[in-house]
């Protein structure tokens, strides 16, 4: 489901003397549908990286990543967005929205992007912002201002609103209280028991003994360091 | 699937000086396209030239009508070019002032764009009007104040209604938040996302305000000196920006 052969990535960073880090090359892996992958390596080695890369918000010097057999490396900005819109899942660390938007329809956004009506969109919205805790009162609300914790929840919410084929977790369960978490893990159980190829990246040892199937070290994609 | 619209080496020069030199990209319907870069980069000169408001000095800016297919706007006759204008474009000024006519009530801006594809009947032209005043939310009770009355936010807003009524495809926005408090310029935003999401509109976004592209549109192009200097996936570009101005332009944003 998601596929990458012989990828690598440099920033060059033009204003700061032109100076050009080589932080991953040569990474080939890939993710079959049912499966959770664990991507590991120390603070720095390249993780959230890759990740921003297979997301296609990263762009790769050289190699192929392909997600549900598209190319990302080589697509067109609308065919990257159809790629998201309907195939590809990220729930990110931190949650982006547009001011004023309540909680409900934050949540509700993926689906009604693919097409799922209004009232069938909101109804999973709630179902899901109810399963993380949510409290009801503040659905209407935008998540502009709601607690850390409470953000990622959301977040969270939104990330599995649609049924991704693949899908992509940085920190699922970062700053979350033990029966949040767990809802969380159940919630990624479910993802891959319908078939979902997932890659996350998790501090919490336990979570990622859990619900991954294989770990990939990430740091035997970092190039030498030249002297 | 044809573009709707396909812009091939558009050049504009003033004398010496240029406008803005072979800029070249296709937008699919329902793209939202931002274009960004400091003052006199030439984006503003860019969309004047594709929306028919300044001649290119070369260059084809091809659309897809809907009666006759593709055809390209800098060759077509001022009338064609004009009943585009009316039917499938749509213009937000950055100063509603440009895009509204001061003297007439606010309805009376809206109805005037319907009248002009035909709308005769007054009963359903003022019905009409009435409701896009909801839908940019302008409280229907204004409808027959004129807009020196209203506040500038509430001014943009009317003139967002006055161009979307006439249903076009393709709108064209120059600065559509500049000059407007932030706290407009979120409401605002949102709505155009909600319109543009409900109407299945393509935009085209001039702005200088990153924050505004990376909530509204899709991809991004980055001027500088009257070339593109990069273009791509919105967030891509400013998450991972790979030419040097459009790092500088990233990295001198003021963190809030």
């Amino acid at each position: 489901m998601i596929d990458l052969s012989n990828v690598s990535k440099t920033f060059t960073l033009h204003n700061q003397g032109s100076a050009v880090i080589e932080v991953l090359g040569d990474v080939s892996l890939s993710v079959a549908p049912g499966e959770c992958v664990a991507l590991t390596g120390a603070s720095g080695a390249g993780k959230s990286t890759l990740m921003r890369m297979i997301y296609g918000n990263y762009r790769a010097q050289s190699g192929a990543i392909r997600v549900g057999g598209v190319d990302l490396v080589q697509s067109e900005p609308r065919e990257i967005i159809q790629i998201r819109r309907e195939v590809l899942g990220y729930v990110s660390q931190f949650l982006r929205v547009v001011p004023r938007v309540p909680t409900l329809d934050v949540v509700a956004e993926p689906l009604r992007a693919v097409g799922v009506g209004s009232d069938e969109a909101r109804k999973r919205a709630k179902e899901l912002l109810a399963q993380l805790n949510i409290p009801e009162r503040l659905w209407s609300l935008s998540p502009t201002t709601f607690s850390g914790g409470e953000q990622q929840r959301v977040n969270i919410a939104r990330g599995f609103a649609h049924p991704y084929p693949a899908m992509l977790l940085d920190e699922p369960t970062a700053s979350l209280d033990a029966a949040n978490r767990e809802v969380v893990l159940s919630l990624i159980e479910a993802a891959k028991a319908r078939g979902a190829a997932i890659i996350g990246i998790f501090h919490d040892e336990a979570a990622r003994a859990r619900v991954c199937d294989r770990e990939i070290d990430v740091s035997r994609f970092t190039p030498a360091r030249a002297a | 699937m044809t573009p709707l619209l396909s812009v091939q080496g558009v050049t504009k020069r003033y004398g010496a000086h240029i406008g803005c030199a072979d800029v070249s990209f296709d937008l699919y319907p329902g793209e939202v396209m931002g274009i960004v870069g400091e003052s006199g980069s030439g984006k503003s000169t860019l969309l004047n030239c594709m929306a028919g408001h300044l001649r290119p000095d070369a260059g084809s800016v091809v659309f897809d009508t809907r009666g006759h297919g593709p055809r390209d706007t800098v060759t077509m006759s001022e009338p064609e070019r004009r009943m585009l204008s009316r039917t499938d474009w749509a213009f937000v000024h950055q100063h509603a002032r440009d895009g509204l006519r001061m003297g007439v009530s606010a309805g009376g801006n809206v109805g005037e764009r319907l009248m002009a594809v035909g709308a005769r009947h007054y009963g359903d032209i003022r019905d009409k009007a009435v409701d896009w005043l909801e839908r940019v939310e302008i409280d229907a009770g204004r409808v027959d104040d004129r807009p020196t009355t209203f506040s500038g936010g509430m001014q943009q807003r009317l003139q967002i209604a006055r161009n979307l009524v006439t249903g076009p495809r393709l709108v064209f926005m120059d600065e559509p938040t500049g000059g407007l408090d932030v706290s407009v310029q979120a409401r605002l935003l949102d709505l155009l996302r909600g319109l543009v999401r409900d109407m299945g509109l393509s935009a085209i976004i001039v702005t200088h305000d990153l924050a505004v592209v990376r909530l509204l549109a899709d991809r991004l192009m980055v001027m500088k000196d009257g070339h593109v200097v990069e273009q791509g996936l919105t967030d891509q570009v400013l998450d991972d920006p790979q030419h040097a101005y459009t790092q500088l332009l990233v990295s001198s944003v003021l963190q809030v």
